[in-house]
């Protein structure tokens, strides 16, 4: 990920773009924040933010052709908002606001403009802000332009003068009745002047003797409004059709010359960077979902305009638009209180930073890799892509925190070691069609499934079903240990090799995904979709109440996988359930917490995870990944696994469970492997280590704050081993209990006990990183 | 990271190695190559430590989490 491809992932989130009224203005109005002012009555806040865009605000909001209305994504939902009449309104309605701002340093430049429409007097406006000394020649005797074609009601006489005393406070100097080309030539401006802006109304271009196109138009370029003589700029009523008047487009015109001349004046380029002047279509997606459709607010006195109170309720229906599609639905980035522009700055700084503090270790480590979030977005934008890249350059530079991955990755060698990782072909066959993956997580949470399923799948499926008991390494990608992962992922490709190629039949959606993407030549197949298709075990139908509904919670792994999702609804439908959708399920569904080990780097986050989740529906809940199971039921919902339906022993309520602890998980899955090695294989189980014959007595409060501290029970008979061996340990004067600690690999354990009659109790354990140097004094 | 800040009054632990009370010592920790000294209580004799729950569980998590963002 380099800062190129970053600076596009960052581009691509719309979420700073301005809103589609702002983006038509051609003076960019923040009509968003002055909407916003004026909701909340602060009319002073609200004049202020229009006045800083334009510079003849008491005008322009009378007479202003407001292309921001036509775009305005509120007129989706109701009417557009009034935002003209709402600028009249904040100047009205504010109290009398000082002019701000400093004297510019004055500049030895001066400019000619010719014409005092609203084009020219901008540019001399914004010029002499600028410290030029600006000179206007106006052919009338009056300054103003065509501002005088709009009635007096519209328009009075007095708004017009105080908008114009703007041009005197900043110094402007006005020759009226001085028409150029019978009064001045261009040719005297351009040599007394270091730069000249012609923007002299619908006055003939020919009459100023200026370069034309085929078409008799004047040649001007849209970007600069340069000329064909580089010391000329020239823009207002003479670029447009006659007809076609916009005093905002004028206005506009004026600004951009006057940068362009200020460009020319200080030699630095009159092109570069302009994309953003003048009116242009917005990226900012704005969904109008669920916005209730409301009519303007009614004036009532249009003469005058809003009333306060008018103006406040007119400004309440600007929906303040913004995308956030992403953070609306994902807990994640919403608890980060940003949204994905900002945290893949942050993502890009954190890699970067070569002394000093990693701010945004948390947020790379929490997202669960999901993908909701490429699902919701106008552009695609997966922030699970960025997270993850993000975690394996960490990895890569020495930089992950060890804290916060290891211990599901303990884990996982702990699946793929000899305790419980196991390979064979079916019992009694010469070869095998397919192998059964169930995966390590259904393993440790129901080993009775996998055990029945393997047996179910042998007696349906024919040419021999093999077993393969590890994990998929999914921990290893999530974590970013790229060669963790593709050591071990290697280890098992080439054990399906040598069982030649069978069909591989995945009960964890997560497992299916990793084969897809990294064994995409092995033929895969879920496992629903072979109970699908076989037909179901017999007798299931007592665990079921016909017609009673189960909202599915699809796994996030399945995403893209319609096929899967479709099996599992048929499996239901044919146990007799109705089927219940949650709002984000099927290629929008959310991740349980699980995913790319959030719930590990931040518990919290994937807490309040499962507790939005398990908000959605009354009804019991059907997941058909063992991790979604556990984690859903940990927030004390009442949640099946598909194969609770199809396995369970009649009448046993398994949606009711809690998922076993770290600890069980792991002997789930060595007991699993030991009882099929002997049951259908008539192999020995291997011999325990010594520390594993000690018995251990945990009371079950213990237990809680045990698993929240990542301690095993094999930590606790490792120190306990290491302690009543070497006699390392200390001895309570008060209460008797011994403490040790020991250090198995990374983290020192302590464990506070007591021995008796063979066994030994528990009161306490708990953990550090930090290592401690002991010497003898 | 102060032994008395975490502990308050008097450790009731002694080496049941060499039977002695604890004392308050240096003893050098580190982490992820960082080394400082700190005042914890150890045996006297064999140099034996004693981390308390609440120093496990409050400063030195706390520096844990410093020195892995550092
Ligand atoms: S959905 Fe999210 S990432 Fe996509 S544009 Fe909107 S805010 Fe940005
Ligand atoms: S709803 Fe508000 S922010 Fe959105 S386009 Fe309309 S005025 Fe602008
Ligand atoms: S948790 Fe999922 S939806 Fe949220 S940012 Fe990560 S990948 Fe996207």
């Amino acid at each position: 990920m380099d800062q190129e491809e970053l600076g596009k992932l960052e581009a691509s989130c719309t979420q700073e773009q301005p809103p589609a009224c702002a983006a038509a203005c051609p003076v960019h109005v923040d009509v968003r924040a002055m909407a916003a002012a004026i909701a909340r009555g602060d009319f002073a806040s609200a004049a202020k933010i229009f006045r800083k865009s334009v510079p003849f605000p008491g005008i322009i909001s009378r007479i202003c052709d407001h292309p921001c209305q036509s775009v305005c994504k509120r007129g989706e939902v109701g009417e557009a908002v009034s935002i003209r009449a709402l600028e009249k309104a904040c100047l009205d309605w504010a109290k009398e606001v000082s002019a701000s701002g400093f004297p510019p340093s004055a500049k030895d430049k001066r400019v000619a403009v010719v014409g005092a429409g609203l084009s020219g007097l901008t540019a001399a406006f914004e010029l002499a802000k600028k410290g030029y000394s600006a000179e206007v020649f106006e052919k009338e005797s009056r300054l103003g332009g065509s501002i005088f074609r709009f009635s007096r009601e519209q328009l009075p006489e007095e708004v017009i003068s105080a908008d114009l005393k703007a041009l005197e406070k900043v110094g402007v100097t006005i020759r009226l009745s001085a028409e150029a080309g019978r009064d001045m030539l261009i040719d005297d401006l351009c040599s007394d002047f270091d730069a000249v802006y012609l923007a002299p109304g619908e006055q003939l271009a020919g009459e100023l003797g200026f370069g034309l196109d085929a078409a008799g138009r004047w040649i001007i370029d849209p970007l600069t409004l340069g000329t064909t003589n580089p010391k000329v700029f020239a823009g207002g009523a003479v670029r447009r059709p006659s007809g076609n008047r916009s005093p905002i487009g004028s206005m506009a015109d004026g600004r951009r010359a006057a940068i362009s001349i200020d460009r020319f004046l200080q030699k630095v380029s009159l092109s570069a960077s302009r994309s953003s002047e003048g009116a242009f279509e917005t990226r900012l997606f704005t969904s109008t979902e669920g916005i209730e459709p409301l009519p303007a607010t009614v004036m009532s006195d249009v003469s005058r305009g809003y009333s306060l109170e008018e103006a406040v309720s007119e400004a309440k229906r600007c929906i303040q638009c913004q995308c956030l599609e992403c953070v609306k639905v994902c807990e994640y980035l919403n608890s980060f209180k940003g949204y994905p522009k900002k945290y893949i700055r942050q993502i890009y700084n954190n890699l970067s930073i070569v002394m000093g503090h990693r701010h945004a270790n948390k947020l790379i480590n929490s997202c669960s890799l999901c993908g909701l979030c490429r699902e919701v977005c106008p552009e695609n934008l997966h922030m699970g892509t960025v997270c993850k890249d993000a975690r394996g350059i960490m990895v890569e530079q020495g930089r992950m925190p060890p804290s916060a991955h290891e211990f599901p990755i303990r884990d996982m060698l702990f699946s793929n070691s000899e305790k419980s990782a196991l390979t064979r072909c079916q019992p009694g066959k010469s070869g095998c069609n397919h192998l059964f993956f169930p995966g390590c997580q259904l393993s440790a949470s129901a080993p009775e499934h996998v055990r029945k399923t393997y047996g179910f799948l042998c007696e349906k499926l024919e040419g021999g079903v093999g077993l393969m008991l590890r994990c998929c390494g999914a921990p290893a990608e999530w974590s970013g240990r790229t060669q963790l992962f593709s050591d071990s992922f290697g280890n098992i490709a080439a054990q399906w090799e040598a069982m030649e190629r069978p069909r591989l039949i995945f009960a964890c959606s997560t497992c299916y995904e990793i084969f897809k993407t990294h064994l995409p030549e092995a033929d895969i197949v879920s496992l629903w979709e072979v109970l699908d298709r076989t037909g179901l075990p017999e007798g299931v139908c007592e665990n079921t109440v016909p017609g009673r509904s189960l909202a599915i919670h699809d796994a996030c792994g399945t995403r893209h996988e319609k096929h899967i999702h479709e099996a599992v609804r048929n499996i239901l439908r044919k146990l007799g359930f109705a089927v219940e959708e949650l709002a984000l399920s099927g290629e929008r569904t959310e991740c349980c917490g699980y995913g790319g080990l959030m719930f590990f780097a931040n518990p919290e986050l994937a807490r309040s995870v499962i507790r939005k989740r398990i908000a959605q529906s009354d009804s019991d809940y059907l997941a058909y990944c063992a991790m979604c199971r556990d984690y859903l039921a940990s927030g004390g919902k009442r949640t099946w696994h598909l194969l609770d339906l199809l396995f369970g022993a009649p009448g046993e309520d398994l949606a009711n469970r809690k998922g076993p602890v770290y600890t069980l998980r792991r002997e789930h899955r060595a007991r699993l492997k030991d009882a099929l090695l002997e049951e259908l294989w008539g192999e020995e189980p291997m011999e325990k280590e010594k520390y594993g014959r000690i018995r251990l007595r945990i009371t079950d409060e213990l237990r809680e704050t045990l698993e929240r501290r990542q301690i095993l029970d094999s930590d606790i008979q490792k120190v306990i081993d290491f302690a009543e061996s070497s006699g390392a340990k200390l001895l309570n004067s008060h209460t008797g209990h011994l403490l040790a600690h020991y250090k198995p690999a990374a983290v020192t354990y302590w464990v506070e006990y007591e021995a008796a009659e063979g066994q030994f109790t528990v009161f306490n354990a708990y953990c550090h990183r930090m290592e401690i140097t002991e010497r003898a004094s | 990271m102060n032994p008395k800040e975490a502990v308050p009054g008097k450790v009731e632990w002694l080496c049941s190695k060499c039977g002695l009370p604890l004392e308050v010592g240096k003893v050098e920790v580190g982490y992820l190559g960082s080394m400082f000294p700190v005042d914890l209580y150890k045996c006297p004799k064999c140099g034996q430590v004693f981390v308390p729950v609440e120093l496990a569980e409050g400063k030195m998590a706390e520096v844990e989490k410093l020195l892995e963002d550092k």
